[in-house]
């Protein structure tokens, strides 16, 4: 099967005041069509960086990433970033933020966010205002403006480390099943590594900067996962071991 | 209870200061100097005759004619400025430079270029409050924080969607703060800007006054009525704040 996201040998440094500082260096690996891959590596290695390239945000020095087998040029509508910070306007209501991204002509733009609303468990909410809900609830709100335009891609950065721990546990169960309803294919940038083993098909390890694959490791377990299964914790001790943990 | 609360000490103030203002007037003496009666009599008199309306609806028109032209310059001007890099280069000199001339200054050229009437305070009101507004609306674009533009450059939204939906309701609250600023600035320059009206206004009511007999008690009555428009003008802006759609911005 041809891969869906194909990263080529990636490189990127960044001019800093002490000269410059390798990010990347060469990265390379392939993501299959409705695949679930987690990025795992410690803070400050260049993961946020390397997602910004992959979506297509930022340009690598050296290396390209092909995205159904065409050189990415830019961010596109068919991969939705969703980000640490979130970026739910709060200027607009719920159902305006859904609707968003609609570009163009929907026969029905308010049906489809309302039907979004609805998988996410924002049903109610939508005329509310982002500074009336809590953190859960807008990370539900940014999820349902990304699936409404129906991408194929979704990146998510790190997207419930903001979440306090027990929201964070609710959202990883909650995201599962509202992703089990449609098909994508999705990068999850993570420092938990129980996150990435609960959510992926398959886990790659960074090393520190400048970045590069140190690992890979398959997760065979059928959804949904028991994290206190012997299984999962002989996998977690294995990733823990790159990090010299 | 709690509205009781908030009105009763600056009404407290206010009679505290009204007593030490009359205590003084009557220890010292003064035969020009009025006492807090003979202001509030002169208002009533100037009330009933019809002529106080009459300045302040002169001095409001002018206001409102030299701040709403403000807000049609300077907020596409601002949000300009703001987004085009060139634009702020180019033009953030000149503006700093003309900010800090006083609107006083240019009286001789208001009378020059537009005479004596209603065009030339509209023009001083005008240049006093269209240049904090430029500056805030300024700000207010190169704040927005930048994962609202990469969302909004992720869905691929059209150049006028992301104006209508992102740049300008980001921008909202900062113009309205510009708004409330420059208001206030305007309302500031009435007086002055009267100095050259013809036969009406607040500011008008106090050289004339001042001119015609020096009637102190009309004159501070202006004052107090010129303070507490102010006060009203800056209740309305107020009210501006609590939108909905930019109340984000103040709640944290």
């Amino acid at each position: 099967m041809p891969a869906k996201i194909a990263i080529n040998d990636i490189s990127k440094s960044f001019v800093t005041d002490k000269g410059p500082l390798q990010v990347i260096a060469g990265i390379d690996f392939a993501v299959a069509d409705g695949e679930f891959v987690a990025i795992v590596g410690p803070s400050g290695c260049g993961k946020t960086t390397l997602l910004n390239i992959i979506a297509g945000f930022e340009r690598p020095d050296h290396g390209r990433v092909i995205v159904d087998g065409a050189v990415r040029d830019g961010p596109s509508p068919k991969g939705i970033v969703i980000s640490q910070k979130g970026s739910v306007f709060p200027w607009l209501t719920v159902q305006q933020n859904l609707m968003f991204g609609l570009n163009g002509h929907h026969p029905d733009k308010r049906a489809l966010a309302d039907h979004y609303a609805a998988l996410v468990g924002l049903r109610g909410f939508e005329t509310g205002y982002p500074y009336e809900l809590s953190g859960g609830m807008l990370k539900r709100v940014e999820l349902a403006r990304a699936l409404v335009v129906k991408p194929e891609i979704l990146y998510m950065d790190e997207p419930l480390s903001a979440l306090d721990a027990l929201t964070s546990l609710q959202m990883r169960v909650e995201l599962l099943r509202i992703l089990s309803e449609e098909r994508h294919t999705c990068v999850l940038i993570t420092h938990d590594v129980e996150e990435a083993i609960q959510m992926a098909d398959r886990i790659i390890v960074l090393s520190v900067r400048p970045a590069t694959i140190q690992a890979t490791f398959e997760v065979p377990f059928p959804r949904p996962r028991n994290l206190s299964s012997s299984d999962v914790v002989k996998l977690k001790a294995l990733i823990l071991r790159e990090f010299g943990l | 209870m709690r509205g009781l609360k908030q009105v009763l000490p600056p009404l407290a103030m206010a009679a505290l200061l009204v007593a030490v203002w009359w205590a003084v007037v009557v220890q010292s003496g003064t035969v020009i100097f009025p006492t807090p009666l003979q202001v509030v009599t002169a208002t009533l008199d100037l009330a009933q005759q019809g002529t106080l309306w009459t300045h302040i609806g002169s001095s409001l028109f002018r206001v409102g004619a030299g701040f709403l032209l403000a807000i049609v310059v300077a907020v596409p001007m601002g949000l300009w400025m703001g987004w085009i890099g060139g634009a702020f280069t180019t033009l953030n000199p000149l503006v700093q430079m003309l900010r800090p001339i006083s609107p006083i200054a240019w009286i001789p050229l208001a009378i020059l270029w537009f005479g004596v009437g209603d065009v030339s305070p509209i023009f001083l009101i005008f240049l006093a409050s269209v240049f904090p507004m430029i500056v805030q609306t300024v700000a207010g674009v190169h704040t927005i924080e930048r994962q609202y533009l990469l969302a909004a450059e992720n869905f691929g939204v059209s150049r006028r969607k992301l104006f209508l939906q992102v740049v300008i309701p980001a921008v909202l609250p900062q113009i309205i703060v510009g708004m409330r600023v420059s208001l206030g600035v305007a309302w500031l320059v009435v007086v002055a800007a009267e100095m050259i009206a013809l036969r009406s206004g607040l500011g008008y009511l106090i050289i004339d006054s001042r001119n015609a007999g020096n009637r102190y008690d009309l004159v501070v009555a202006a004052m107090v009525v010129i303070g507490i428009t102010g006060l009203f003008l800056d209740g309305i802006m107020r009210r501006l704040e609590r939108l909905k759609a930019v109340r984000w911005r103040y709640a944290r």
